[in-house]
């Protein structure tokens, strides 16, 4: 935007249909915007647009002379302030109503001042940021889609170029793959049993077995020095020498596999439909679901709130917490069979492909479809970017798309033939431009320029690691090791005040309460109380206990009690009185009561 | 075509030598980062265990008196130095760092010394104690010889009163010193008789207080349960409260000259403001039995109180219950308490003889800290502050063991006040013309004077 507001109004325009070219709605926008924003104040901002519209008009000479470091501040101020909102926690501020208290109130201000002040220190923290990310740009009638992995090979670095490669591996594949996290290892898992480790960028072999049996996926565990594989039977994991550490015979026919590294839980989903959650620190099974929709061969953990999403073979995907046995949420997405699942890095997007045939994207926040895409042939393979590139795998071609996740974009900003071979796995390299392809014939690296985080977080994921380093985290991220009940759809949840009152709190416990009772009354759980042989008289232990009870204290037991004398009573009311004569200590010896 | 791939160079992430730092770039795009709360959360939770876990506060007992410490003075001018009066007569001085006894007086007094008190200066360490046997003595560790251990040093000065004395406080710039006793008497040191006799109604004093701010002001508690203040320049008395029981001890605020904190015989401390007393300005409840001293911190934000109940609380001004507890097997009656004057310990004088030395905060560590230390501190804390009101971690930070007779105490004494109000706010709803409530902080209050 910064830029865009320098440009002439001809240059914007020009810089829009380029734009729109080449599929890039998201910069487009802002560069509508940028002049609006400069329009809406009056007077001293007119000034300041002046040199940046481009046209001059009569008689405003001065005004165009306006030097250029006055409206420098303002705009930085601008863009701090626009960042800043990147860097809000908590959302908007939510302490706008006023409390009672004078010190509540100050303190509540305080912390507001001191949320805004370290969003704004986060946002000029940026200035500091060395890297930049990548960008491929066409000029005159080139298309950057058009563009092939070794025409990009000619124009790119030495370094860039030699990430362009293929192994071929062609007995063992398919090929499933895994980055770690700081994006230096690769793990390979064939289906027909080969395992491989590789630094990749160095080419440097970790380990590589043969296990002599089918394996489905693969993932890495909390760093380099684990990994575990999902073969035919159940889950084994294997240390960086390829040496057997564990078989978890709970995962039985493991398809596909996540790790949720800041809980240490590896998640799996196989043949029988079960979703299983195992804490790879001490081994328990903390989680395990049935979802009850046959065999699913999806399974993608959403990076934002540790959600585990499983696409199952009647077109839904659900949505799993080990501690919850119902899913979170379900979403009916295809007409056919889930085939491939991608979900971006802020939580908010997810991209499914089904045999349907169709590549949709949602918005994950309130479940709703944004985008429907068509592929020729059902994508097997989808993965989502860092800086939000959706790649797709469709039997020999590889197309990755820019904004499409924010936009519905026409053309895709790069595509790739691999011949002869089916893809089956992708994965962007995380903090690179990298896309790892697994297919039939093994793997094919593909450079993809504006892929990657450009600038890394040492202390989150480190390309170069050191050993030490790598130890001292791994101690580190034991101690901060979360509960899996910390796991649930909005991850802010955990020690957010509850504004209900206690009175609110206890009405609403009482009505789930009820709620529940009807259900189990509705399964037959309960006998119904007018089957019961109840001799005694009007009284009951509901009334016994409101009668012992405090007068003046209201709780969950009591709120059940009154309930139940209430419905005693009608229940009385709808049976009817009994005549004089049946009534008192006799009445049981009269043959007919009612 | 243009293009840009990411390409890092390695040279610009790693260091070259061992002796280089490392580079470790930070980006704080909250995408990078997520779970950031549970794993805030999780953190808090670490540190309150954490804490919970260093907390060692007891440092060492100091055994040499055969009888319990009645009396304690701390010296602003030496960190080091206390001195202790016990029940038998004897005076100690201690050295702190070496944990010894440097200076003893084996029979100072015949009965129990009452009180001790420096004398200001860091060019003098003379100091004052007085006893139940009417004499008001001064010594000095250098200037009275050791004849032999065991052997009583001479004094280097003694003053002989009427009445058996209570209680002693040294003026802050002057050469005066006020004891309690039947009534508050003003020395001047050059003088054998006291300058001035300050009373106001006529009952035994209990103790005696001097402003170290505003000089001239000092404040006495007695056992007709009246806190009197005085003001020397007119050698007379300014104002009296009168409380519902009496006071053992008073403490002025260091840093705010105007406040001061008394120990009650009613298990609380009050903190008055002087300009108006008619309020506490803040009730400290916690204890379960009589509280018999009380000391400000040097920052005057804290205080800690020695109670009848074995314990000793350490507490925030603002609040009104107590922040920590402490007590040991051994320890019996405590009678004095004093804060030290870098704020990083507390001193307490029992009953049992022992001078112990605790921490103030009961986790923290001295020692110089390594940057990363301190900010992995300041971090921890920052954490613990934010994630208090959660109730597993308030849960960790607020656990303490106490002695079962103290939980029980205070279980008992819970039900009982509880049992009070209830039966106060029934008279309220049923009765006539029903009193208005009176808050807590004027409950203990009979009333207020002035002259």
């Amino acid at each position: 935007m910064f830029a865009a507001a320098k440009l002439g109004a001809d240059e914007a325009v020009a810089k829009r249909t380029h734009h729109t070219a080449s599929g890039d709605e998201g910069s487009d926008g802002e560069t509508e915007r940028a002049p609006r924003t400069l329009r809406d104040k009056p007077a001293k901002s007119d000034r300041t647009t002046q040199p940046s519209t481009g046209k001059k008009r009569k008689g405003e000479k001065q005004a165009a002379e306006v030097p250029e470091d006055t409206k420098e501040p303002d705009e930085i101020q601008q863009r701090t302030a626009q960042a800043a909102k990147k860097y809000q926690r908590g959302g908007p501020s939510s302490t706008t109503t006023k409390v009672r208290s004078k010190r509540a109130q100050a303190s509540l201000d305080h912390a507001k001042r001191r949320r805004e002040e370290a969003a704004e220190e986060a946002a000029r923290s940026e200035m500091l940021l060395t890297q930049d990310a990548g960008f491929l740009e066409a000029e005159g009638l080139e298309r950057t889609y058009k563009f092939t992995q070794a025409q990009l090979a000619e124009n790119l670095d030495l370094a860039s170029a030699g990430k362009i490669f293929d192994l071929k591996l062609a007995d063992f594949g398919p090929y499933a793959l895994r980055y770690s996290d700081n994006g230096r290892h690769l793990l390979l898992g064939g289906r027909r049993g080969h395992l491989a480790s590789i630094d990749w960028r160095s080419g440097r072999l970790g380990c590589e077995l043969h296990v002599r049996e089918t394996v489905r996926d693969v993932t890495w565990l909390h760093n380099e020095s684990l990994f575990a594989a999902a073969q035919k039977k159940y889950v084994y994991i294997y240390d960086h020498t390829g040496a057997e550490v564990h078989c978890l015979q709970k995962h039985v026919e493991p398809t596909a596999l996540g790790f949720l590294p800041f809980h240490f839980l590896l998640a799996s989903t196989g043949m029988t439909g079960q979703v299983v959650f195992q804490d790879v620190t001490e081994g328990a099974v903390v989680g395990s679901h049935r979802p009850g929709l046959g065999p699913s061969h999806v399974l993608k953990v959403n990076p934002y709130n540790a959600v585990v999403h499983v696409g199952h073979g009647n077109g839904t995907v659900s949505l799993w917490a080990p501690k919850q046995g119902k899913p979170l949420a379900r979403m009916l997405c295809h007409r056919g069979p889930v085939q491939a699942m991608a979900i971006d890095r802020s939580g908010t997007y997810m991209a499914t492909s089904g045999l349907d045939g169709r590549v949709k994207v949602w918005d994950i926040r309130n479940f709703k479809p944004l985008h429907d895409y068509k592929t020729k042939q059902p994508a097997q393979a989808l993965d989502i970017s860092q800086r939000g590139l959706l790649a797709a795998g469709w039997g020999p071609h590889v197309s990755v798309w820019k904004d499409a996740l924010s936009t519905r974009v026409d053309k895709p900003y790069m595509t790739q033939l691999l011949p002869g071979v089916s893809t089956s796995a992708l994965q962007f390299v995380p903090y690179d431009d990298v896309l790892g392809v697994g297919h039939s014939q093994g793997l094919s690296s593909l450079v993809i320029p504006g892929a990657g985080e450009p600038n890394f977080d040492a202390y989150v994921a480190n390309p170069y690691q050191t050993t030490k380093q790598r130890q001292e985290s791994e101690v580190k991220s034991l101690l901060d090791k979360l509960a899996p009940d910390t796991i649930a759809l909005d991850p802010t949840f955990i020690a957010r005040l509850d504004p209900r009152s206690q009175a609110q709190k206890l009405r609403e416990s009482a009505v789930a309460e009820r709620e529940r009772y009807a259900q189990d009354k509705e399964e037959g759980k309960y006998l119904d109380s007018s089957v019961r042989n109840k001799t005694k008289g009007r009284n009951s232990t509901a009334k016994r206990y409101l009668r012992k009870t405090q007068a003046n204290v209201m709780d969950l037991k009591k709120l059940q009690a009154l309930e139940r004398v209430e419905r005693e009573k009608q229940q009385r009311e709808k049976a009817g009185d009994l005549p004089d004569e049946h009534k008192g200590a006799l009445s049981m010896f009269y043959k007919d009561q009612r | 075509m243009k293009v840009k791939a990411l390409s890092r160079s390695t040279a610009d992430f790693t260091r070259e030598t061992k002796s280089d730092i490392q580079i470790l770039p930070r980006n704080v795009d909250p995408e990078l980062h997520p779970l950031e709360r549970a794993r805030e959360y999780k953190r808090a939770l670490n540190a309150a265990k954490v804490e919970r876990m260093l907390a060692k506060p007891f440092i060492a007992g100091l055994s040499g008196h055969i009888d319990g410490i009645y009396s304690m003075a701390k010296n602003p001018w030496d960190l080091d130095r206390i001195v202790t009066g016990s029940g038998d007569g004897e005076l100690r001085m201690w050295s702190l760092s070496s944990q010894e006894t440097i200076w003893r007086a084996p029979e100072a007094h015949r009965g129990i010394v009452k009180g001790v008190c420096n004398i200001p200066g860091g060019d003098t360490d003379r100091f004052l104690s007085v006893g139940t046997d009417k004499m008001v003595k001064v010594w000095s560790r250098t200037e009275s010889a050791v004849a032999d251990d065991g052997v009583t040093p001479e004094t280097v000065a003694s003053y002989s009163g009427k009445h058996a004395f209570s209680g002693i406080d040294h003026h802050r710039r002057r050469p005066l010193f006020a004891t309690s006793s039947s009534l508050v008497e003003v020395w001047d040191v050059e003088r054998s008789e006291p300058i001035a006799n300050l009373t106001w109604g006529a009952d035994t004093i209990n103790t005696v207080r001097m402003n170290q701010t505003e000089v001239n002001v000092l404040a006495s508690c007695g056992t007709d349960r009246s806190i009197i203040l005085y003001d020397l320049r007119t050698n007379s008395p300014l104002a009296k409260l009168l409380m519902t029981l009496s006071t053992n001890a008073i403490s002025w605020n260091p840093m705010e000259a105007f406040m001061f904190a008394t120990a009650n015989e009613d298990h609380n401390i009050y903190t008055f403001d002087m300009r108006r007393m008619d309020h506490a300005v803040n009730v400290l409840r916690d204890h379960v039995s009589a509280v018999m001293d009380v000391d400000y911190s040097p920052t005057g934000q804290e205080l800690v109180s020695a109670s009848y109940d074995r314990t000793l609380r350490l507490w925030d001004v603002g609040t009104g219950h107590s922040r920590d507890i402490y007590h040991a097997k051994r320890m019996q009656r405590v009678f004095c308490a004093k804060y030290t004057q870098d704020n990083k310990y507390v001193l307490s004088g029992s009953d049992d003889g022992n001078l112990r030395l605790w921490r103030a905060r009961a986790s923290e560590r001295v020692g110089i800290k390594s940057n990363r230390e301190r900010a992995t501190i300041e971090y921890a804390d920052k954490l613990k502050d934010r994630f208090k009101y959660v109730p597993e971690v308030r849960k960790v930070l607020r656990h303490r063991n106490i002695p079962t007779s103290i939980k029980k105490a205070s279980q008992t004494k819970q039900v009982m006040l509880q049992s009070r109000k209830r039966k106060e706010e029934n008279r309220r709803k049923h009765e006539k013309d029903a009193k208005p409530r009176v808050p807590e902080r004027k409950k203990a209050i009979i009333g207020t004077s002035s002259k």
